[in-house]
């Protein structure tokens, strides 16, 4: 796909991580941000059934899920902090960490495994300076993970970058997409 | 409502008849066999997770997990067949793969489930080869404290806490093999009855602290019992090595506990060891008390009563028995009690069940056989009366108040500070050294037994009083406490028709006692 | 060709006809490419007769249980009271398989249309678009449709002015293979951890919120529409293999061929032809070595058995697989079997949800054993054990992903031993040792 078409989504705020780690919390849930969960609300008959988009929402103003803003979300939705834990542990993509400004998954399941996938994802540990699977770049810009199926295995090796989704990857397109990147 | 339409079945040959939906695993209950299980526990909501009771069902497609297959008319049902039994084997080889088999120094070792279902069923080796999975332990506050290597995530304890307690303190975190049991930094398990958790625990993976390293389970010796710590009476187990209660453990009763006792009951115990105990009959003998023979002490108590209108100060701690006895030495006069008292602590998801208000275990009989509640203990004591003070340990009584008996006479198994002045001194058995009944909030009475041997030549309180009331001339020839029993059954119109072989160790409600109804189980209606 | 090329000749393109056309994305476009008609259509026909034509059409669930779409509704009891729900299950994971990701992509009114249908059908008020968070794409597209669906009035309270009520909400789901299970979608959908719940209670009875839910694939639903505009003899009559298998279904196929992509064909296609005459062929030098024809959870096919297959529900049984989800992995001969099955073995071993005991400690163990043996350092009796391990792995837990895991293992030991054993130290036992020892 290429990178206009996804022009209308929203990017986490991925440049408040170290602030978001240091500093006292504030709540995720004032004014629009309020008024959003409380129309996301509506969608459902009990209030648990927002704690999936109420995460997201968490982690798009974040870049991450914080056990402050699990709290928060807890407290909103009538939950126990262990409750949502719980659940947010269960989904592999609630960073529970800060992560880098770029958060780059290659798909390295079978079938983009048999096309190549394990070089792609080598090539970007390589060229982020990452060091290995989970770290973030020392200047805090990249961090690159494996992910299982990313569902486009006709495109192999499919890469996420954030939000945004890259087809047919190889290890020689790599040094562009990470350049393009700002 | 209507009664339950019946279904016949067959369970290993035998033939099973069991209310519409039972689960399968129930119904093998009732015909005399256990199927193994994990996950289920009759007091929660199915899980149906370990897949450890799978049982064959003939003319089904597959194995049926027995916990949570209700059963039908006409169902033949093999626990023990070979698929059966191969299924368990390998659930069992699963679960012990990453399992530090490290039963030598696990405290559950001995009542661990894991270990008996092994040795039943499982395999003689594991065909592991690889790395095993490692947790530290961790302390989740409160009383207990969880060991992941040993956890087999069959959510009992996640279960517990958000469908009975109502307060979902642990979660499973993480998936796949990397799952295990969680809280939230911060959030300890410091609900009241947060420490239920341990017990449910069918495998060494969460214990109690108060416990840990302590005991090996086969070293304990067990007592049927009664919580004494509060009016709600739940159903124990009281555990003791070298004659020490080392833990007190809830045992089921759908009217009363249902399977669970809170924390600050169960970790009460530690006063019933305590060694400031008075251990020889005494009389005074000028300022000082002199050790005497139970028969020249009984003698002297009785002289001292003869004739005397008496007042006694109770403890609500002391049985029905030696509360009933002790209205027989009254002569006239009149008895009290006053109990301690701190903040009720229900268990939300199970009806009528709290740590109550009133922490002592028979308020309610004291109350049934004529003794008032008040919290001026002395004020009932005329001027000239004698004084008996039963089981009372008189903290915070005005000694002054004192002065107006005639004459004191302590019946104890502690002596208090300020009874200096009592002439005669009968040391009795505290309530995990004697056994008896007491009577529950609901008007339920309940037998406890002896979990130890009182100390020196302490006897117990129903066969002192039952020897005062000979030497006082009245009727007395009880042998046991069932004897004074049914004595209190046939005075007492509350107590007519109870008896301890009716009683058995579930209890009975008074004659007048409110109905009540049994505690639904938490299994049949949680989501 | 299919998608992302030029459709082939030979395709059959029904849901797949606007693949890669920019303009069918928006409601203009797809009202102008007869968008909403059947949905128009069915809001003036009684739900019983819906469902009756999607039963008489013999379409079946496309997410990989094939369970007649038809019947599913039927099970739907109007007038009880109660609110119902459709679930639309677009949390596409199974390895191969990115058929709904296209559709959602390219004709998200499409799926807006299928839902509502499907909810009217079944007496639903609210349906629920569960995708999956990766699917970043899809969700934007269908954010976007959803909303001028509700703008235009098709969707929301008064629905194309009939006065019924129907709403269409997207849900993005968060990292979770095993939430495309439909149990496990709905404790998902709930804010729960995605656990597979215990059946019965099936979902007609109490499904997600505890409501009568019918859970249906985005193809599933996005085929309604036409069936309900062209009649359920046009749909039976597409198929080469009528009665058993009707209408057309979608295939992603990946891996090591020329030309991978999305291909729709009718059922009882040759899937010789469609290897080597739709999707290419092998890269060039190299020979097909297996098929995993349905997505990464079904048996492994032989050459031999690929190329005697007809593509339908049945035809894939009667070749040692099965459809699945239509997720066709093609492998080569410059691939290891063992390193593909490991990696599929890794695959469900991060997946499983942990709930029951053989899936959450199998399929881990199958993976280190597999991963072993793939390093050199396996023995023969580790092949007794994957097997042994696999039968308790299957048919014995809430959920199937654990049979999905020792599925491919047991079928690639069976099928493709001689590649296991080049790599176990010592090389092959000799058949008489063997047997003596």
């Amino acid at each position: 796909m290429t990178p206009d078409l996804v022009g209308g989504l929203e990017s986490p705020d991925y440049a408040s991580h170290d602030r978001a780690a240091h500093e006292p919390y504030a709540p995720v849930f004032t004014g629009e941000v309020r008024r959003e969960l409380d129309e996301l609300l509506t969608h459902y008959p009990t209030k648990m059934a927002a704690l999936l988009p109420a995460l997201w929402i968490v982690q798009r103003e974040r870049g991450w899920v914080s056990e402050e803003g699990m709290v928060e979300v807890a407290d909103l939705l009538e939950l126990t902090p262990a409750y949502v834990k719980g659940v947010v542990t269960f989904y592999t993509m609630y960073h529970q960490h800060p992560v880098g400004r770029y958060f780059i998954q290659v798909c390295t399941t079978s079938p983009c495994g048999i096309c190549g996938a394990e070089d792609v994802l080598k090539a970007f540990v390589r060229h982020t300076n990452t060091g290995d699977l989970g770290l973030t770049s020392p200047d805090g810009r990249f961090t690159v993970i494996e992910v299982e199926c990313l569902g486009a295995c006709g495109f192999a090796t499919p890469v996420m970058i954030n939000e945004e989704f890259i087809e047919s990857v190889t290890p020689e397109k790599v040094p562009d997409i990470l350049a393009r990147l700002a | 409502m209507a009664e339950k339409k019946m279904v016949n079945l067959t369970i290993e040959g035998r033939p099973v008849s069991v209310p519409d939906g039972t689960t399968i695993l129930e119904a093998a209950k009732t015909a005399g066999i256990l199927i193994p299980h994990y996950c289920y526990h009759p007091g929660l909501p199915i899980a149906g997770v370990c897949r450890m009771c799978l049982v064959e069902v003939e003319k089904a497609p597959k194995l049926a997990p027995s916990c949570a297959t209700t059963v039908t008319e006409g169902q033949v049902v093999h626990v023990y067949s070979e698929k059966s039994l191969d299924a368990r084997k390998g659930v069992l080889e699963m679960l012990l793969i990453n399992h530090p088999l490290d039963c030598p120094i696990c405290d559950q070792s001995g009542e661990c489930e894991l270990q008996d279902y092994t040795y039943q069923e499982g395999r003689e080796d594991s065909r592991y080869r690889e790395p095993k999975r490692f947790n530290p332990a961790e302390d989740f506050g409160g009383d207990v404290i969880y060991v992941p290597n040993r956890c087999i995530l069959c959510t009992r304890c996640v279960r517990f806490m958000e469908d009975v307690a109502h307060e979902p303190t642990l979660n499973v975190s993480e998936r796949g093999d990397r799952a295990l049991i969680g809280k939230f930094e911060g959030r300890d398990m410091t609900h009241p009855w947060a420490a239920n958790v341990i017990d449910l625990c069918p495998v060494g993976a969460l214990l109690s602290k108060d416990f840990l390293n302590k005991a090996r389970a086969w070293e304990l010796d067990r007592a049927s019992s009664i919580c004494p710590n509060c009016t709600q009476g739940c159903n124990v187990i009281m555990e003791t090595r070298e004659n020490q209660i080392v833990r007190m453990r809830p045992r089921p009763n759908e009217e009363v506990n249902s399977f669970f006792m809170c924390d600050w009951g169960r970790l009460n115990y530690r006063w019933m060891n305590e060694r400031n105990r008075v251990e020889l009959p005494m009389v005074r003998r000028g300022d000082v008390f002199a050790p005497t023979t139970w028969e020249a002490a009984i003698t002297a108590a009785a002289r001292a009563l003869n004739g005397k209108k008496v007042f006694v100060a109770a403890s609500p701690m002391l049985s029905n028995e030696a509360l009933f006895l002790l209205t027989q030495v009254m002569q006239g006069g009149t008895g009290a009690f006053r109990v301690t008292e701190g903040e009720e602590a229900p268990l939300a998801g199970v009806d009528d069940l709290a740590l109550r208000r009133e922490r002592a275990a028979n308020v309610y009989g004291a109350e049934a056989l004529g003794f008032t509640k008040t919290k001026d203990l002395l004020g009932g004591l005329k001027q000239g009366d004698v004084l008996v003070i039963a089981g009372e340990d008189l903290v915070g009584i005005d000694a002054g108040a004192l002065t107006r008996a005639s004459d004191i006479v302590v019946i104890s198994s502690v002596l208090p500070e300020v009874t200096k002045s009592a002439s005669v001194v009968l040391p009795i058995a505290n309530f995990s050294e004697e056994e008896g009944t007491v009577t529950n909030l609901r008007g339920r009475v309940q037998r406890f037994t002896q979990a130890r041997q009182a100390p020196g030549e302490t006897r117990p309180s129903w066969l002192v009083l039952g020897d005062l009331l000979g030497a006082l001339g009245k009727q007395s020839n009880f042998f046991l406490p069932s004897d004074v029993f049914a004595r209190l059954a046939a005075t007492n119109k509350s107590f007519a028709g109870l008896s301890y072989d009716t009683l058995g160790f579930k209890g009975l409600p008074l004659a007048d006692a409110p109905k009540t109804a049994p505690k639904a189980p938490v299994a049949a209606g949680a989501a | 060709m299919g998608y992302p090329h030029h459709p082939h000749q030979r395709e059959t393109t029904v849901l797949s006809q606007y693949f890669g056309d920019a303009e069918a994305r928006t409601l203009d476009g797809w009202k102008k490419r007869g968008g909403y008609k059947a949905l128009e259509k069915a809001l003036g026909m009684a739900p019983a007769d819906i469902v009756n034509i999607v039963k008489e059409s013999g379409l079946r669930g496309r997410g990989g249980a094939g369970f007649p779409t038809g019947m599913k509704w039927s099970f739907m009891k109007p007038g009880d009271g109660k609110p119902h729900y459709l679930c639309c299950n677009a949390d596409e994971s199974e390895p191969g398989t990115f058929k709904d990701r296209e559709l959602m992509r390219w004709t998200p009114h499409a799926l807006v249309e299928g839902c509502a249908i499907g909810a009217y059908a079944i007496g639903a008020e609210t349906a629920y678009i569960y995708i999956r968070g990766e699917f970043t794409e899809p969700l934007y597209w269908m954010d976007k449709a959803v909303k001028e669906a509700y703008a235009a009035g098709i969707i929301g309270k008064n629905a194309m002015g009939t006065g019924k009520r129907l709403d269409v909400h997207v849900h993005k789901g968060a990292g979770a293979y095993i939430c495309g299970e439909e149990t496990a979608l709905m404790n998902s959908l709930e804010g729960r951890r995605g656990n597979p719940r215990i059946k019965p209670p099936f979902p007609a009875v109490s499904g997600v919120f505890g409501m009568p839910t019918t859970i249906n694939n985005v193809e599933t639903l996005i085929a309604s529409a036409p069936i309900l505009l062209n009649g359920a003899d046009w749909y039976k009559k597409m198929s080469l293999s009528s009665p058993k298998s009707t209408g057309t279904k979608l295939y992603s196929v990946c891996g090591n061929v020329q030309r991978p992509g999305n291909y729709e064909v009718v059922m009882g296609f040759p899937f010789k032809e469609f290897l080597y005459d739709l999707c290419g062929g092998p890269p060039h030098g190299r020979k097909f070595k297996a098929v995993i024809p349905g997505g990464a959870s079904v048996p492994i096919q032989t050459m031999e058995e690929a190329e005697a297959t007809l593509m339908d529900y049945e035809g894939f049984v009667a070749q040692g697989s099965m459809l699945g989800s239509g997720g066709v992995i093609v492998i080569d001969d410059a691939q290891s079997m063992v390193s593909v099955i490991a990696r599929i073995a890794r695959f469900f071993a991060h997946e499983s949800c942990a709930q029951c005991t053989q899936c959450r400690e199998g399929t881990a163990w199958t993976t280190k054993i597999m991963e072993r043996i793939r390093d050199g350092q396996g023995t023969h009796e580790d092949m007794d054990t994957l097997l042994d391990i696999g039968e308790q792995m299957t048919g014995k837990t809430i959920c199937v992903l654990s049979d999905s895991c020792a599925v491919p293992v047991a079928s690639g030991i069976k099928k493709f031993r001689a590649e296991f054993e080049a790599l176990i130290p010592g090389g092959r036992v000799h058949p008489v040792i063997a047997a003596v020892a």
